[in-house]
C-alpha cells in the first residue's frame, strides 16, 4: 500500500495530491466519477448516491403522506415522532439540551431518544447526516453547483468550529433555560418547514445554500453544524465503516477527495498515514458512500469496523 | 501575545510558533466565532420569547419559561388536535418558532374531554397532570371593549355567554340598571377567573364583524396581582364566623332611631328634612335622569 505511484502525479500540481487542498483544487476542475462511470456503468457508479437519496426522500415521504394524503404512518418531525402509534423516536441532541436547560422529559421522549441514540451509537453517528438529514440535499446541491460553476476558493471556518458550537449550544441552553438553538437551528427548521409550513424559514435554508455555494465549500455540514458534531461524537465506536481495502489499486485520480464531504478522513486510510489498516475510523466520516461510487478502481467499500483485511 | 514572544523559553526559531501556541490561537479564534454565534442565537431567543397576546398555548402548557425548555417543536399535539385548532409557529410569526399555539378568533379550543393534545406530548411541555379539561388555564377571557359590546349598549346579544362551555360559572350575566334609558336593565357578560379555561369560544363567537369585544389573553396580561396585604373584611368575617374587629359602637342617627343600624333609606317626608327641600317636579318628557355616559 505504501506504493505511491509518483508517475501518475501530474507535473503541474504544486500541492501534494493527497492533501485536502490539492483535492479541493482538483475538485473544481475535474468532473469526479467520470472514470468510474466508464469502468462500472452509470448505475453502479451512483449506487450509494441513489440509495442515499432514496433514504432521505423516503423518510421525508413517510412524514409527508400523513398531512398530504391522510396516511398517518409517522406523525411529528425529526425532533420527535410517533410511528404507527407505537414507536416513539426523539432527537437525543434535543433531549440533551432539554436536560441541560433544566427540564426532565417524559418517558416517551427518553425512550425515543434512547432508541435513536442506540441506533447511531451502533451503526454510525453521522449516518444521520448522510442518510436522513434533509439539509444534506441542500448542501449537496450547493456543492454540486459550486463544482459545476467552477467556483474556486472561499473561506470555510476551521472544522473544529462545530464542536465548539455544540458546546456553546449546550451552554446557551443552560444559561437561558430554554432550547435556544431551536430558534435558529436550520436542520429542524427545514424539516419542520417541509411538513408544517415554512414562514420565513426559507431564508435560513437559502442562507445555508448560498453560504455553501459562495462563501465556504461544505461550510455548513462540514464545519459549523453542531447537530452533525453531536452525531459524530455518537459514532466514535460505531460499526459501519468505509474501508479502502483495495488501496493498492489506487491510481491517485483524486475523485474520492473531490466528492468527499469530509475529505480529511480519507488520507489516513487510503495512504496509510498514521494507521496500518484501511478503515476510515474518523468520526467525521458520514458513511455516504460517494467515494465507493466515484472510484473507478473499486478501492472503497462499506464494511464493518472489525474488517481490517486488505485485498 | 507580544509579551509572550519575548519570553520564548525554548531554542525554537522565533518565526515558527510552537504547535501548542498555534493550537491555542486557532482554538481561541474558533471558540470566539462559535461563541459569538451561539450568543447571538441565545440573545435572539431571549428577545423572541415574549409571547404575543393573541397567541394562546394548548391546555396544560407549562408556564412560558418552562415551556420553552420542554417543547421540542415536534407538532404531535398539532396532529392529534381533532379540530385543527393548534398550529406550529413559523419563522416570522412572533411566537417562538415551531412551538404550538392557537388564535382563538380563528379556531378556539373545543375542550375535548380526553385532551388528546396533552396525551400526545412526549416531553411534558403539556403537563399530563391536567386530566380534567375544566381545570385548564390556557388564558383568561376579558371583555375588553365595553364601547362596542352589544350587551354594554343595552342589547341582549349574550352570545359569548351562551357559547361558554362553563356557562353561568365562567361567564355570568350581571344585571345592572341602564342609566341611559333609565328604565331598562343591562346584562353585562362578566368573566370569572376561577372557572374560565381560556378556550376562546366566546372570542370566536362574538358577533362583532372584525375584532371580538371579548378576548382571551394570557393570564399574566389579563389579571392583576392580588393585593395580599388587603384583607377583605367580608371574606374574613365569613371565614371566622364573626367580625375580626369585634362589635362596633352603634351611635343613633337623629330621625332614624327606629330603623336597623346602618339602614339610611328613607321615604319622602321621612327622616330629617331640609327646610327648603322640594322634590323635583316631573315634566311632560317622562323620566330623565340627565345622566349621560
Amino acid at each position: 500500500m505504501s506504493a505511491h505511484p509518483s508517475a501518475s502525479a501530474a507535473p503541474e500540481r504544486r500541492v501534494p495530491p493527497t492533501s485536502v487542498r490539492g483535492a479541493a483544487q482538483r475538485g473544481v476542475v475535474a468532473r469526479p466519477g467520470r472514470e468510474a462511470v466508464e469502468a462500472k456503468g452509470w448505475l453502479r457508479a451512483h449506487k450509494w448516491l441513489l440509495l442515499r437519496r432514496a433514504s432521505q426522500l423516503g423518510i421525508l415521504a413517510l412524514f409527508l403522506v400523513g398531512p398530504w394524503l391522510g396516511w398517518w404512518i409517522v406523525k411529528g418531525n425529526l425532533s420527535s415522532s410517533l410511528t404507527l402509534g407505537v414507536l416513539p423516536l426523539t432527537d437525543p441532541f434535543l433531549v440533551a439540551q432539554q436536560i441541560v436547560a433544566g427540564h426532565w422529559p417524559y418517558r416517551e421522549a427518553l425512550l425515543g431518544a434512547g432508541i435513536v441514540l442506540a441506533f447511531y451509537l451502533l451503526f454510525g453517528g453521522r449516518l444521520f447526516c448522510a442518510w436522513v438529514c434533509p439539509v444534506n440535499l441542500v448542501t449537496d446541491a450547493a456543492t454540486w453547483l459550486r463544482r459545476r460553476l467552477g467556483l474556486k476558493g472561499g473561506k470555510a471556518p476551521a472544522g473544529a468550529t462545530r464542536y465548539w458550537l455544540l458546546g456553546f449550544v449546550l451552554v446557551s441552553a443552560a444559561a437561558t433555560g430554554a432550547l435556544a438553538w431551536e430558534w435558529v437551528n436550520p436542520v429542524s427548521m427545514f424539516h419542520r418547514g417541509l411538513i408544517f409550513g415554512f414562514g420565513l424559514a426559507w431564508g435560513i435554508v437559502g442562507g445555508i445554500f448560498f453560504y455553501d455555494l459562495l462563501i465556504a465549500p461544505r461550510g455548513w455540514c462540514g464545519h459549523l453544524c453542531p447537530q452533525g458534531a453531536f452525531y459524530a461524537l455518537l459514532g466514535r465506536a460505531a460499526v459501519v465503516k468505509v474501508s479502502a481495502d483495495k488501496r493498492s489499486a489506487c491510481n491517485d485520480c483524486m475523485d474520492c477527495f473531490a466528492v468527499c464531504p469530509e475529505p480529511q478522513v480519507i488520507r489516513p486510510a487510503l495512504k496509510g498515514v498514521g494507521q496500518d489498516h484501511p478503515l476510515i475510523l474518523d468520526a467525521d466520516c458520514t458513511t455516504c458512500g460517494r467515494c465507493v461510487d466515484v472510484c473507478g478502481k473499486d478501492v472503497f467499500r462499506i464494511t464493518t469496523r472489525f474488517n481490517r483485511s486488505e485485498s | 501575545m507580544t509579551m509572550n514572544d519575548k519570553v520564548q523559553p525554548t531554542g525554537r526559531a522565533a518565526s515558527a510558533p510552537s504547535p501548542r501556541r498555534r493550537f491555542l490561537k486557532d482554538a481561541a479564534g474558533v471558540a470566539g466565532g462559535a461563541g459569538l454565534l451561539a450568543l447571538g442565537a441565545g440573545m435572539y431567543a431571549k428577545q423572541a420569547s415574549a409571547l404575543p397576546a393573541a397567541a394562546i398555548r394548548p391546555p396544560g402548557a407549562l408556564p412560558e419559561d418552562d415551556f420553552l425548555a420542554a417543547c421540542v417543536r415536534c407538532g404531535l399535539c398539532v396532529r392529534d388536535c381533532p379540530y385543527k385548532t393548534l398550529k406550529l409557529a413559523e419563522l416570522g410569526d412572533s411566537v417562538a418558532t415551531g412551538t404550538p399555539y392557537f388564535a382563538a378568533r380563528a379556531i378556539p379550543c373545543e375542550m375535548c374531554e380526553d385532551i388528546p393534545c396533552v396525551v400526545a406530548c412526549p416531553t411534558g411541555a403539556l403537563d399530563r397532570s391536567l386530566t380534567d379539561i375544566g381545570q385548564a388555564k390556557m388564558g383568561l377571557a376579558v371583555l375588553i371593549d365595553q364601547e362596542n359590546c352589544l350587551n354594554f349598549l343595552g342589547l341582549r346579544c349574550d352570545v359569548c355567554y351562551r357559547v361558554c362551555p362553563v356557562i353561568d360559572k365562567a361567564i355570568t350575566l350581571e344585571r345592572i340598571h341602564n342609566p341611559r334609558s333609565d328604565r331598562h336593565a343591562m346584562l353585562l357578560p362578566t368573566v370569572h377567573s376561577e372557572y374560565c379555561t381560556g378556550c376562546g369560544k366566546c372570542e370566536k363567537a362574538c358577533v362583532l364583524p372584525g375584532e371580538s369585544a371579548i378576548k382571551v389573553l394570557p393570564i399574566k396580561l389579563a389579571q392583576g396581582s392580588k393585593a395580599e396585604h388587603y384583607l377583605r373584611g367580608w371574606e374574613e368575617k365569613e371565614a371566622a364566623g364573626r367580625s375580626l374587629i369585634g362589635d362596633q359602637v352603634e351611635l343613633p342617627v337623629r330621625g332614624l332611631e327606629d330603623k336597623a343600624y346602618g339602614d339610611t333609606r328613607v321615604k319622602p317626608g321621612e327622616g330629617p328634612q331640609a327646610p327648603e327641600y322640594k322634590p323635583a317636579q316631573l315634566g311632560s318628557g317622562g323620566l330623565d335622569s340627565g345622566w349621560k355616559p
